[in-house]
């Protein structure tokens, strides 16, 4: 698809070639991000990081990828202060902010705000996460981890491990992984399990999918480990959620039979579910995953702007 | 003297094939009873019908249905058909046909979906068919819980 101009709201509205083609320009766009080489890509081009709820790492992800190519920014880091807190509707915020930049990138807390802001826009919308809703800018660099850390997404068996049952964004990424060859084991409590909708949905699409209650099961298995956020709101009292949150804890015990180029993802910060005696072995893909956030920006600016095709 | 069940019209419209037991809230969703119209409605539940053992008819007098209103009938009694009377006979007929997308007439049954503040937009559905209509919201993804509640 031509890009130039696009909105990404839902990786659901890419299709698997428009995934490659970012991923590939994504894969370019490394010693950029790495700072070892210079670019002025985006040169004139202004970008408008619209947060009206705050997300540092996303925020700084998206200037960071803005700043290598050459272009600026300008926006707000939270709605304190502006005219958003004194009641000024979405769509007049987006027509204003879409006069001044070139591309802009919306992170809120209600969902469905990033598909408003783009019937508002004149400038293509990036949705940097809408409350439970969207962040496909996250899917795409789970998808990028996947690739680069494991050398290609077909073929590959992923767990999904922990909140799958709230976790919006693991909802996407199984949408997305579901479009390539993947076998996916999704791994939790039964009262944090996969909505039973997203599993059919996913298989229909054509990935092999099962469900697991305990890490065990899946961890000889796996080349890929994802692991989210189990959030402590989620349960009745502190027991339980220790209890659970002990259960699916990724230490090196629990990755004892794993094999041994499987990586280990998480969308980070992560509380305890990842022991930090991890971090030092070849396992741990989550601080790259992080990293390569920026690459993955880079290429979406570079296309929906049109600077890139 | 055979006694009708339901008296023919002179000029309106005949929606029959309505769910059986469907009658009062597709009336009600119709704006029928309306206290500043004296045309004559009728409303008949739980008739005999061959093809789907029982239906529920309702004849309203002067009055043509809207395309909205249309679209409405045809979320909550897919089957439903349509017949515009004149003069004691019929013009037109047509089954009600589900739409792709709606607009505007359903609320979305998330709190947090931005369509539910202030915004100077309206709601988007798409329509899914099936044994039973489900309407997706188009911006934030989530199904509507109960489709007759959520009609604006
Ligand atoms: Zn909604």
């Amino acid at each position: 698809m031509n890009f130039k101009g696009t909105h990404i709201v839902s990786v659901r509205d890419l299709c698997r070639e428009d995934i490659e083609h970012i991923l590939d320009l994504a894969d370019g766009m490394i010693p950029i991000a790495r700072g070892e080489k210079s670019s002025s890509l985006m040169k004139g081009k202004i970008m408008a990081t619209l947060f009206f709820e705050p997300s540092t790492r996303t925020r700084l992800s998206f200037e960071s990828a803005m700043l290598r190519l050459g272009g600026r920014f300008l926006g707000f880091a939270e709605p304190g202060g502006t005219s958003v807190k004194k009641g000024e509707t979405l769509a007049d915020t987006i027509r204003m902010a879409s006069a001044y930049s070139d591309v802009i990138v919306i992170r809120h807390p209600q969902e469905g705000s990033a598909r408003l802001a783009s019937k508002f826009s004149d400038v293509p919308v990036i949705n940097a996460g809408d409350g439970a809703g969207q962040h496909p800018t996250q899917t795409l660099l789970d998808l990028m981890t996947i690739r680069r850390e494991t050398g290609k997404i077909d073929g590959r068996k992923i767990a999904l491990v922990g909140d799958l049952k709230f976790g919006r964004t693991v909802h996407s990424l199984t949408y997305a992984l579901a479009k390539f060859d993947t076998d996916l084991t999704f791994v939790a409590p039964p009262s944090l399990q996969m909505p039973p909708e997203v599993v059919e949905l996913a298989g229909q699409m054509g990935a092999r999918t099962q469900l697991a209650n305990t890490l065990e099961e899946v961890v000889e298995e796996a080349d890929v480990i994802y692991v989210t956020r189990i959030q402590k709101e989620r349960f009745p009292d502190e027991a339980s959620y220790k209890k659970v949150a002990n259960v699916f804890k990724i230490d090196l015990d629990a990755l004892e039979n794993a094999k041994k180029n499987a990586i280990v993802m998480h969308p980070l910060p992560r509380v305890k579910e990842i022991d930090p005696e991890v971090d030092d072995t070849k396992f741990a893909a989550y601080f790259k995953q992080a990293f390569y956030g920026v690459p993955t920006r880079m290429a979406l600016l570079g296309l929906v702007t049109g600077v890139l095709e | 003297m055979k006694e009708l069940k339901i008296t023919p019209i002179k000029n309106g419209t005949v929606i029959d094939h309505i769910e059986p037991g469907m009658a009062l809230k597709v009336a009600r969703l119709l704006g029928v009873p309306d206290p500043d119209a004296h045309s004559t409605v009728s409303i008949a539940m739980y008739v005999k019908s061959g093809k789907m053992k029982y239906k529920d008819i309702i004849k309203i007098e002067d009055r043509e249905l809207k395309k909205r209103e249309v679209n409405i009938i045809s979320l909550i009694s897919p089957n439903a058909s349509i017949a515009i009377i004149k003069d004691e006979e019929v013009i037109k007929k047509s089954r009600v046909t589900l739409p792709k997308v709606i607009t505007g007439i359903a609320r979305c049954s998330n709190p947090n979906c931005i369509t539910n503040k202030d915004e100077p937009t309206e709601t988007e559905f798409t329509v899914l068919g099936g044994r039973e209509v489900k309407l997706r919201c188009m911006y934030c993804d989530r199904l509507v819980d109960d489709i007759i509640e959520s009609i604006i």
